[in-house]
């Protein structure tokens, strides 16, 4: 929690380097249960982020009325009050959205993503950055689970947000939209993130190695950012 | 029969973990030993009985006749966060060798989602008292099963060459997908 991020950074950050799914693997329960296609998973995204949201905004509102013994239920109550809220909302307005997430919608109360930023972050931070923290790690949570739907519909079905994509001679993998597949599809995806971003570190430490050689000094290699 | 039909079911064709994504971060989190993934499925399976016992009550004698269902993720969560440090306490003052054995694992539990997701299923699938606890009993020893297995694997893929990028968590989630894939071939069993 270093305080000299900038505004901006404490949005970007949730997007890629501190992506809740890909790096931090928070809240992998609705992850891998939603994301069937495409359009469960950026459903499913924007209602945690809601959740997320505002969540997060009250509780850093509140953050030095909480007596730190009880915390975490109370967190857990505000969650779960807003929880509850997109819940009738989505029955009301989007009822085959709300029947396709089922139960995964009140799940989101034990989403590790909002507890987690909660005390990580909008319990020690003003309203302000909260609330840019949250809309970063909401987004970060959408992206991840944009891909990881859009692949397993592609795969599963040949479709991407229900248009055919796939020609007609290919054959669905029906093993995609199972739950086989989820767990098939993350690990594959988050092995391959990590392979690109050691390989971009080797890399950034080889120029360094050669810049110093260049340079003729001792080889000081930085431990770069995790 | 159909109790048992409920219970072959949660622990094998439903399995929590499995195919309904209940307790990922456990799942993960926990299985490096088998020691310590069998205690941590014991604890999930103890409070899981718990929860379906007094979430049934609160829900049927409590919020419904009321027409306070919208309360009930509220309700839920409290109860099983409370129920969860209360049986910390009990097992604290009773049984130190089974506190040792599953009291650090039960902090944990109140942020399973496998609980909260026992509740609501019961809720959603209209479960009488009695089917209640048995799919609550099932689906804990499914857990346990799951994560017993996963530690086993996981124990032996110690040993083994992973390429560096999938070490930690995408080998896990891959192997997981295997069992999954494993899982499935019991669908077949009883279909519900």
């Amino acid at each position: 929690m270093s305080k000299k991020v900038s505004v901006m950074g404490e949005y970007i950050k949730g997007l890629w380097r501190n992506n809740p799914i890909f790096k931090q693997v928070l809240g992998m329960c609705p992850t891998l249960a939603v994301t069937t296609s495409a359009l469960n998973g950026i459903a499913m995204a924007l209602a945690t982020t809601f959740v997320l949201f505002f969540s997060s905004t009250i509780i850093s509102f509140i953050r030095k009325l909480i007596p730190s013994q009880v915390r975490i239920a109370s967190y857990i109550v505000i969650v779960a009050t807003f929880v509850t809220i997109v819940d009738l909302v989505m029955k009301a307005q989007f009822p085959e959205l709300s029947k396709a997430l089922g139960p995964y919608i009140p799940l989101i109360v034990v989403n590790c993503i909002i507890l987690g930023r909660a005390e990580a972050f909008a319990s020690k931070n003003n309203v302000g950055r909260s609330m840019l923290d949250a809309l970063g790690m909401g987004s970060g949570f959408l992206i991840a689970l944009v891909m990881l739907g859009s692949i397993r519909e592609l795969l599963g079905t040949g479709t991407i947000l229900g248009f055919q994509v796939m020609p007609n001679f290919y054959e669905p993998w029906l093993i995609m939209i199972l739950p086989a597949g989820a767990f098939l599809t993350l690990g594959s995806l988050m092995g391959f993130f990590s392979f690109l971003s050691m390989r971009r570190k080797r890399l950034l430490m080889n120029t360094e190695i050669k810049r110093d050689i260049e340079k003729k000094k001792p080889v000081i290699v930085n431990s770069a950012e995790v | 029969m159909e109790l048992f039909l409920i219970f072959f079911s949660a622990v094998l064709v439903n399995n929590f973990v499995l195919s309904y994504f209940l307790g990922i971060c456990p799942f993960i989190g926990v299985s490096n030993k088998l020691s310590s993934a069998f205690s941590m499925g014991m604890a999930t399976t103890f409070v899981m009985t718990l929860t379906a016992i007094v979430t049934w009550l609160i829900n049927n004698l409590i919020l419904i006749p009321n027409n306070m269902a919208y309360l009930q993720y509220v309700a839920f969560i409290l109860v099983i966060a409370s129920l969860v440090q209360f049986v910390e306490m009990f097992i604290k003052k009773t049984s130190q060798p089974l506190y040792r054995a599953l009291g650090i694992f039960l902090p944990l539990i109140t942020t399973n989602c496998a609980i909260l997701g026992l509740a609501l299923f019961i809720d959603l699938k209209a479960y009488s008292f009695l089917q209640g606890i048995v799919f609550g009993v099932g689906g804990g020893i499914g857990f346990t099963l799951a994560i017993s297995i996963m530690a086993g694997i996981r124990e032996e893929l110690d040993l083994a060459d992973v390429p560096k990028p999938f070490r930690g968590a995408p080998i896990t989630l891959i192997v997981a997908g295997i069992l999954a894939l494993a899982f499935m071939g019991f669908s077949g069993l009883i279909s519900v």
